[in-house]
C-alpha cells in the first residue's frame, strides 16, 4: 500500500478533529476532538516511520500518546472541578479572562 | 609610644564609643551608656596628653611637626589623597580643648540627660560628634578636613533635632544644616581651586608649594588664591557662626544645654578659627582675604553684642555671645594674631561651656523655662551656679586676672601694635568688650539679683519646683515627656555630683586660663605655637607701652561695663522707681534702635526675603509650568498615554474564546500549509 492511503486517512481524521474543536462547546467533547487530532498526527508519523524503516518515529509517537494521556488527565480534573462550580459548562461561557 | 600613635588612638577611641553605644541600641540600661560614652572620651583626653608630651620630647626645631599616614585612600591624575593625619603643636591644642572640655561635658550631660528616654542614643550622637571634631583638626589633608567638616555638621544637626517630636527643634535642625552646607560648597570648592594649582590635597605640601605658586607676579594666580581664600572662608563663616551666616546659631540653642555648651560654644564654632589658623601660609599671601576676614568678624562682634543686649531668652543671650566672641577670634586669624586667636579660643571654650552648664542649672530649676523675664533672685537658692556665672561673667567680660581678660586683650594689642587700618578692629573690639560686659552681667543681674521668683523660692525652701505641665520654651506648646521630647526629670547642677565636678573643673580653668600667655612673664602656649605651625608669620609683638595701656584700657571697659549694667538692671527697686525704669526708658527713647536689636538686625527676614523667598517662588514656578506640564502632562502622560492607547488595540483581540482562539490557530496552519504547498 502506498503511503497515501495512510496520510489521506490521517488528514481526515485531523479535520475531522479540527472540524469538532471549532464547532463543539462541551469541553468534554473539545478534549476529544484534541485527541482525535493528536492521534492522526501519531498515524502519519508512525505511517513514514514504516516508509522509513526508522525507529525514531515509533519513540515519537509513544511520546506523544504519554503527552496526550497527560493532557486528558489535567483536562479532565479542569472539566471536572468546572462542573462542580457552574453545573452547566460551556466552553463560551468561560472567558473571564478577555482583554 | 610615638605622638602619631597616641594621635590615631585619640581618634580611634570616641569611633569605638559611638558603635558601641549605637549597637547597644535600646540595650543600655540606666547610665551604662553615660559611662562608657563618658570614659572613652575621657580616655581620648589622656592620649591627647600623651601626644602633648611626646611632641614636648621632640626637638623643639622643626621636629614638632608630624604627618602620619595610614594607607593611600586614592590616587589619580598625579594626586595622592592619603589617610593622613597631621599632629603639630597646633593640632594637639585643639585636642586637648575637644577632648578636655568634652569630657566635662559628658560628665554633665551623665546626669542632665538622666530623666530622658534617648539617653544612649544622646550620648551615641555626643561621641559621634567628638569622633567628628577630632578628624576635623588632625586632618592632615583637605580630603579628611572636608570629610571631618561634614560630619560635624552632620553630627550638629543630630543633636539641635535631638528632641525630634518638637517642631521648633527639627525646623532649627534642618536650619543650622542647610546653612552649613552652603559652607560646605564653598570649603570643598574652595579645596578643589588650591589643588588646581599646587597639585596636591596635603597641608604641608600645599604650604610648601604655595609660595613658589602663588606668589610669582605675573602668573595670574595671585587673584586664584584670594577667591580660593575666600571660598574656604565661607566654609569658616558657616561653621563658626559669622556675618551673614550666623543666624543658624541663636535658634540652635533648641538642642540640650549640654549640645548647646559643647558644640555651639567650645568646639564646633570654633573650627572656622582653626581653619583660618591652620591656613595661616596662605592667608598671609593673600591680605585681600585677610582683610575681608577680619572686617566680617568685627561687624559680627558688633552685631552679636547689640543682639545680646536685648534678648530675653537666657540661652539665646549666652548664644549671641558666643558669636560675638568668636566674631574676635576670626578678626584676630584672619588679621595674623593668630597665637591670640588661638589663645582666645581656648579661654572662650572654658569659661563659655561653664557659663551654659550654669545656664542648664538655670532653666533646670525653672522646670523648663528659658525667659529673663521670669527668672529673679536666684542667688540665694542656687549659690554654686551662682558663683560659677559669676566666674563665667567676669572672664567673659574681661576683667583681670581671669582667662578672658588675657587672651582678649592680646587680640587687640596685637593689633594696636600693627596700627595703621587696624586700628578700626582695636576701637572696634573695645566697643564689643563694653558691650560683653553690659550684655553679660545683665544676665546675671536679672537672673540672680533681685526678690526671688516664686520657682527661686520653692528652691529655698528645700523643694525643686515641677510645672504642672511640660511646655516648649519657644512657643509655649504643651509636649509629653515620652521619646523625642525632653524628659520628666530635672537636674540641677547644685544637687548632682557630676555636675558640680564639671562646672567646678571648668571654672577653675576659666580663672586661671590665662596663665597660658600673660605677655612677657609666661607665654607658654606661644613658644609652643610658633615654631612649626606659625613660626615668623603674622603680626609683630606690640610694644610694652601698648600692652600696658591695653591692659588698663581693657579692665576700665569691662568694670564701666558691669557698672553700667549694675545701674539699670541690679540695682534694687526703689520708692517710686521700677527696677527696670532705666531699660524701658531707652526702650521708649530709642524705640527703632530697641526694634532693630530685637529683630536681630533683620537678619533672618534678609535672608528670607533675599533667598529663601524667591527660590521657594522659583519652585512653585517651575513646579506649576516645568514640572507640571513639561514633565508631568508630557513626558510621564504622554508615555502612559501611549502605552495604553496601543494596548487598547491589541487588547480586542483577546476575546476570551477558547474557539476563536482555535479557529486563529487552525488558520495560521492551514496558511502556513498553503504556503508551503504553493512553493513546491
Amino acid at each position: 500500500m502506498s503511503i497515501g492511503w495512510f496520510l489521506a486517512v490521517s488528514a481526515l481524521i485531523f479535520i475531522i478533529g479540527a472540524a469538532g474543536l471549532l464547532t463543539r462547546r462541551h469541553p468534554l467533547m473539545i478534549l476529544l476532538c484534541l485527541e482525535l487530532m493528536l492521534n492522526a498526527g501519531n498515524l502519519a508519523i508512525v505511517a513514514f516511520a514504516r516508509m522509513h524503516g526508522a525507529a525514531e518515529g515509533h519513540v515519537f509517537a509513544l511520546v506523544v500518546m504519554v503527552v496526550a494521556a497527560a493532557e486528558v488527565a489535567i483536562g479532565l480534573g479542569i472539566v471536572v472541578a468546572l462542573y462542580r462550580n457552574r453545573v452547566a459548562v460551556d466552553a463560551d461561557e468561560l472567558r473571564e479572562l478577555h482583554g | 609610644m610615638s605622638p602619631t600613635f597616641t594621635a590615631w588612638t585619640v581618634l580611634a577611641l570616641p569611633l569605638a564609643g559611638t558603635i558601641l553605644l549605637a549597637l547597644g541600641g535600646r540595650g543600655w540600661r540606666g547610665v551604662g551608656a553615660g559611662i562608657v560614652g563618658t570614659a572613652t572620651i575621657a580616655l581620648a583626653f589622656v592620649f591627647s596628653v600623651l601626644t602633648l608630651i611626646g611632641l614636648l620630647d621632640r626637638d623643639a626645631e622643626g621636629g614638632r611637626q608630624i604627618a602620619s599616614s595610614l594607607w593611600t585612600y586614592a590616587s589619580s591624575g598625579g594626586v595622592e589623597v592619603r589617610m593622613e593625619i597631621l599632629v603639630d603643636p597646633l593640632s594637639v591644642i585643639m585636642l586637648l580643648v575637644v577632648t578636655g572640655v568634652s569630657t566635662l561635658i559628658h560628665l554633665y550631660s551623665l546626669a542632665y540627660m538622666r530623666g530622658d528616654e534617648g539617653y544612649p542614643r544622646f550620648f551615641a550622637y555626643l561621641n559621634f560628634f567628638v569622633f567628628s571634631m577630632l578628624l576635623l583638626v588632625l586632618a592632615g589633608n583637605f580630603f579628611l578636613l572636608i570629610a571631618g567638616w561634614a560630619f560635624v555638621g552632620a553630627a550638629s544637626y543630630m543633636l539641635i533635632s535631638y528632641w525630634y517630636r518638637r517642631t521648633t527643634a527639627t525646623a532649627a535642625g534642618i536650619k543650622a544644616f542647610v546653612i552649613n552646607v552652603v559652607g560646605d560648597v564653598g570649603l570643598v570648592l574652595g579645596a578643589i581651586l588650591l589643588l588646581r594649582h599646587t597639585g596636591t590635597v596635603d597641608f604641608l605640601e600645599t604650604f610648601a608649594a604655595a609660595e613658589d605658586t602663588f606668589a610669582g607676579s605675573g602668573s595670574g594666580s595671585e587673584g586664584s588664591l584670594t577667591v580660593a581664600l575666600l571660598l574656604l572662608m565661607i566654609g569658616a563663616f558657616a561653621k563658626s557662626a559669622q556675618l551673614p551666616l550666623h543666624t543658624w546659631l541663636a535658634d540652635a540653642m533648641e538642642g540640650p544645654t549640654p549640645v548647646s555648651s559643647l558644640i555651639h560654644a567650645a568646639t564646633m564654632v570654633t573650627a572656622g578659627v582653626y581653619l583660618i589658623a591652620r591656613l595661616n601660609p596662605l592667608m598671609e599671601l593673600a591680605p585681600t582675604a585677610q582683610v575681608v576676614g577680619a572686617v566680617i568678624g568685627l561687624l559680627t562682634l558688633l552685631v552679636a553684642g547689640t543682639i545680646g543686649l536685648t534678648q530675653t531668652d537666657l540661652k539665646r543671650v549666652i548664644a549671641y555671645s558666643t558669636m560675638s566672641q568668636i566674631g574676635y577670634m576670626i578678626m584676630a586669624v584672619s588679621a595674623g594674631a593668630y597665637v591670640a586667636g588661638m589663645f582666645h579660643l581656648t579661654t572662650h571654650a572654658f569659661f563659655k561651656a561653664m557659663l551654659f552648664m550654669a545656664a542648664g542649672s538655670l532653666i533646670a530649676a525653672m522646670a523648663g523655662e528659658q525667659s529673663l523675664d521670669r527668672m529673679r533672685g536666684f542667688r540665694k537658692a542656687m549659690p554654686f551656679t551662682y558663683g560659677a556665672f559669676v566666674i563665667g561673667g567676669l572672664a567673659l567680660a574681661g576683667v583681670p586676672p581671669f582667662s578672658g581678660f588675657f587672651s582678649k586683650d592680646e587680640i587687640l594689642a596685637a593689633m594696636a601694635g600693627e596700627g595703621g587700618w587696624m586700628w578700626i578692629l582695636v576701637i572696634g573690639g573695645y566697643l564689643g568688650a563694653f558691650l560683653t560686659a553690659i550684655y553679660t552681667w545683665r544676665m546675671i543681674f536679672r537672673a540672680f539679683w533681685g526678690p526671688p521668683c516664686p520657682e527661686a523660692q520653692e528652691l529655698e525652701d528645700g523643694r525643686l519646683y515641677h510645672a504642672p505641665d511640660h511646655r516648649n520654651p519657644a512657643t509655649g506648646e504643651l509636649e509629653d515627656t515620652h521619646v523625642g521630647f525632653p524628659g520628666p526629670e530635672h537636674h540641677i547642677a547644685e544637687r548632682a555630683l557630676p555636675m558640680r565636678i564639671a562646672m567646678g573643673g571648668l571654672a577653675v580653668l576659666a580663672s586661671v586660663g590665662g596663665l597660658l600667655g600673660i605677655p612677657k612673664v609666661l607665654t607658654p602656649m606661644e613658644d609652643f605655637l610658633l615654631d612649626p605651625v606659625f613660626a615668623e608669620r603674622g603680626l609683630h609683638h606690640p610694644s610694652d607701652t601698648i600692652i600696658v595701656v591695653g591692659m588698663v584700657v581693657g579692665t576700665l571697659i569691662a568694670v564701666a561695663g558691669i557698672y553700667v549694667a549694675y545701674v539699670i538692671w541690679g540695682r534694687p527697686a526703689q520708692e517710686g522707681r521700677e527696677s527696670t525704669a532705666i531699660s524701658s526708658g531707652w526702650q521708649e527713647r530709642f524705640p527703632r534702635l530697641h526694634r532693630l536689636f530685637v529683630n536681630k538686625w533683620w537678619f533672618d527676614e534678609l535672608i528670607h526675603a533675599t533667598i529663601v523667598a524667591p527660590a521657594r517662588w522659583l519652585g512653585r514656578f517651575f513646579h506649576d509650568t516645568f514640572d507640571r506640564l513639561v514633565v508631568g502632562a508630557g513626558l510621564v502622560g504622554g508615555t502612559t498615554g501611549t502605552v495604553r492607547g496601543a494596548s487598547a488595540l491589541v487588547r480586542r483581540m483577546q476575546s476570551g474564546y477558547l474557539r476563536g482562539y482555535s479557529a486563529v490557530l487552525l488558520a495560521g496552519l492551514a496558511a502556513v500549509l498553503v504556503y508551503f504547498l504553493a512553493q513546491s
